[in-house]
């Protein structure tokens, strides 16, 4: 028992330094590397407090997909201006966050011993779901309207970096060795994309994890220059970034004109209703993460 | 002192270390990595929530995934948004 | 067959502790080394061997042999990872010191 709340004290010292050294250093290069470093440890994080399915988002979103899209915000930003003063004097910024920890800790230390009664809900009537691993029935049957907001929320941001115009981030020379091992990986990914996606009706996986993997692939394939441009204006990569948020609103609207209310699978039908939702999701998440975050690039590698 | 509690504390320190670099910092690529810094305090709240029984809550979980991409969304438009300004200054060039 | 698994367990300790060790060699080189160079060089051979030593103690002494395979592959994929990102570093670093090479070449030249 001591020892594992030595590892766990650890895990959490170890993530507040990389934190407070992340943004603190002066150097934003190197605070981003801390910081992509930080996301990896945030998933061991996960996988300790047993979210597995979070510890395989956060490994390919948090410490991946954003660490690409920081460094190449910082290749296009400005240089940094450490040496401007600061917005809030320090001391005053230190006076706050104390008595706001204080405040917050005080707050939540009765949280740790109450109990929640969703976990034994969720269990009772985890046969009517149609899937048998308990985060995947409640991401796509009790709260699917969570989940179809979220493919929205990806949507509209897509749009509004594409109303900002092109990035124009210019792909970096590649040589063969990064090409031989991108065609490698590249089938790898979409293997363990397509497991991740088949696993999550019945153990931690599903499409937003496949979504994630798909896209760290087709980002490494464009940065070694081997997959052409995705442009918006090609109607298959319409198709797909569309395909997710049409086919879970169509469902929907179908279950409602069927009889059972937005979003109430008819009975026997949840599984088959669940994988075409999951399918679509996870095509049009890979699409849309791919596009946000290397951008429809205009010059491809020479 | 239990390790949900630890967590807790941990989540809540992470919050507010990425609250104090928000506020102390000027250049906006350091304050998004606050504010997601502030995420992930929030995202460890309710997992080490989630996991505090013998049975993990799903529900909480299932919100922290549907938010880590929302998180990502809305990650990837603020940065193009605080790298835009140089392409506006073109465009007004050009007119 | 109890015994052998015992014997298995205390074979796998050397495995483990060289492998531990040169993880921490790889790190001490990491950050003691001089420049870029002998840092990569430092990081990617010392802890390619560690993982490698490290996933021999835990093969020893796992039960079934998918779990084997599963380290392997993981071992080969950081392999090849680690020696693709190595060269990319490499090149970046290379090209960086010819540019610096070229402004410290150029710059007397623009004083006179």
């Amino acid at each position: 028992m001591a020892a594992e709340q030595l590892f766990d004290l650890t895990l959490i010292l170890l993530l507040l330094g990389l934190a407070g050294a992340a943004l603190h250093t002066r150097s934003l290069y190197t605070s981003i590397v801390l910081f992509i470093v930080f996301g990896l440890m945030l998933a061991l994080t996960w996988a300790r407090l047993g979210a597995v399915d979070l510890a395989l988002a956060e490994a390919a979103i948090g410490a991946g997909l954003i660490g690409v899209m920081l460094l190449a915000a910082l290749a296009r930003s400005a240089a940094d201006s450490t040496s401007q003063p600061a917005r809030v004097p320090l001391s005053i910024s230190l006076l706050l966050g104390v008595l706001v920890l204080a405040l917050l800790i005080r707050a939540i230390q009765p949280l740790a011993d109450s109990n929640s009664v969703l976990p034994a809900l969720v269990d009772t009537h985890l046969d009517e779901s149609g899937v048998s691993h308990p985060v995947t029935a409640v991401l796509l049957n009790f709260r699917a309207w969570d989940t179809l907001l979220e493919l929205v929320v990806l949507l509209l941001a897509l749009i509004g970096v594409r109303q900002l115009g092109s990035s124009g981030m210019a792909l970096p020379p590649t040589w063969p060795l990064l090409r031989a091992w991108s065609r490698m990986l590249a089938p790898l990914t979409i293997i363990v994309g397509g497991y991740l996606l088949w696993r999550g009706s019945h153990a931690p996986g599903g499409a937003f994890q496949a979504g994630a993997v798909l896209a760290a692939g087709a980002v490494m394939l464009r940065l070694a220059g081997l997959l052409p441009a995705i442009r918006w204006s090609r109607w298959p990569v319409r198709a797909l970034m569309l395909g997710g948020v049409a086919t879970f609103a169509l469902v929907a609207a179908g279950t409602h004109w069927m009889g059972d209310g937005w979003l109430n699978y008819p009975p026997g039908w949840s599984k088959q209703l669940i994988l075409l939702i999951e399918i679509t999701a996870t095509l049009s998440i890979a699409t849309s993460l791919t596009v946000l975050v290397i951008g429809e690039n205009e010059h491809p590698a020479p | 002192m239990t390790s949900t509690l630890i967590y807790l504390c941990g989540g809540v320190s992470l919050w507010v270390l990425g609250l104090h670099a928000l506020l102390v910092h000027r250049n906006a690529l350091r304050r998004i990595m606050a504010v997601n810094v502030m995420g992930s305090g929030v995202f460890m709240v309710m997992v080490a929530l989630a996991s505090r029984d013998s049975a993990v809550d799903p529900v909480l979980q299932a919100l922290v995934v549907t938010g880590l991409v929302v998180a990502a969304s809305a990650t990837a438009f603020t940065l193009r948004l605080a790298t835009a300004d140089p392409l506006d200054e073109d465009d007004q060039e050009r007119k | 067959m109890i015994e052998l698994n015992t014997w298995l367990c205390w074979l796998s300790w050397p495995f483990l502790l060289a492998g531990l060790f040169f993880f921490l060699a790889g790190t001490v080189g990491l950050l003691r080394f001089p420049d870029a160079y002998s840092r990569l060089h430092a990081v990617t051979k010392a802890d390619t061997l560690g993982l490698g030593l490290l996933v021999v103690g835990l093969s020893l002494r796992s039960d079934s042999w998918q779990s084997v395979a599963q380290m392997l592959l993981v071992w080969l994929l950081i392999m090849a990872s680690g020696a693709t990102a190595c060269q990319l570093l490499a090149r970046y670093q290379r090209d960086a010191d010819r540019v610096d090479a070229k402004t410290i070449q150029e710059q007397p030249s623009d004083g006179r």
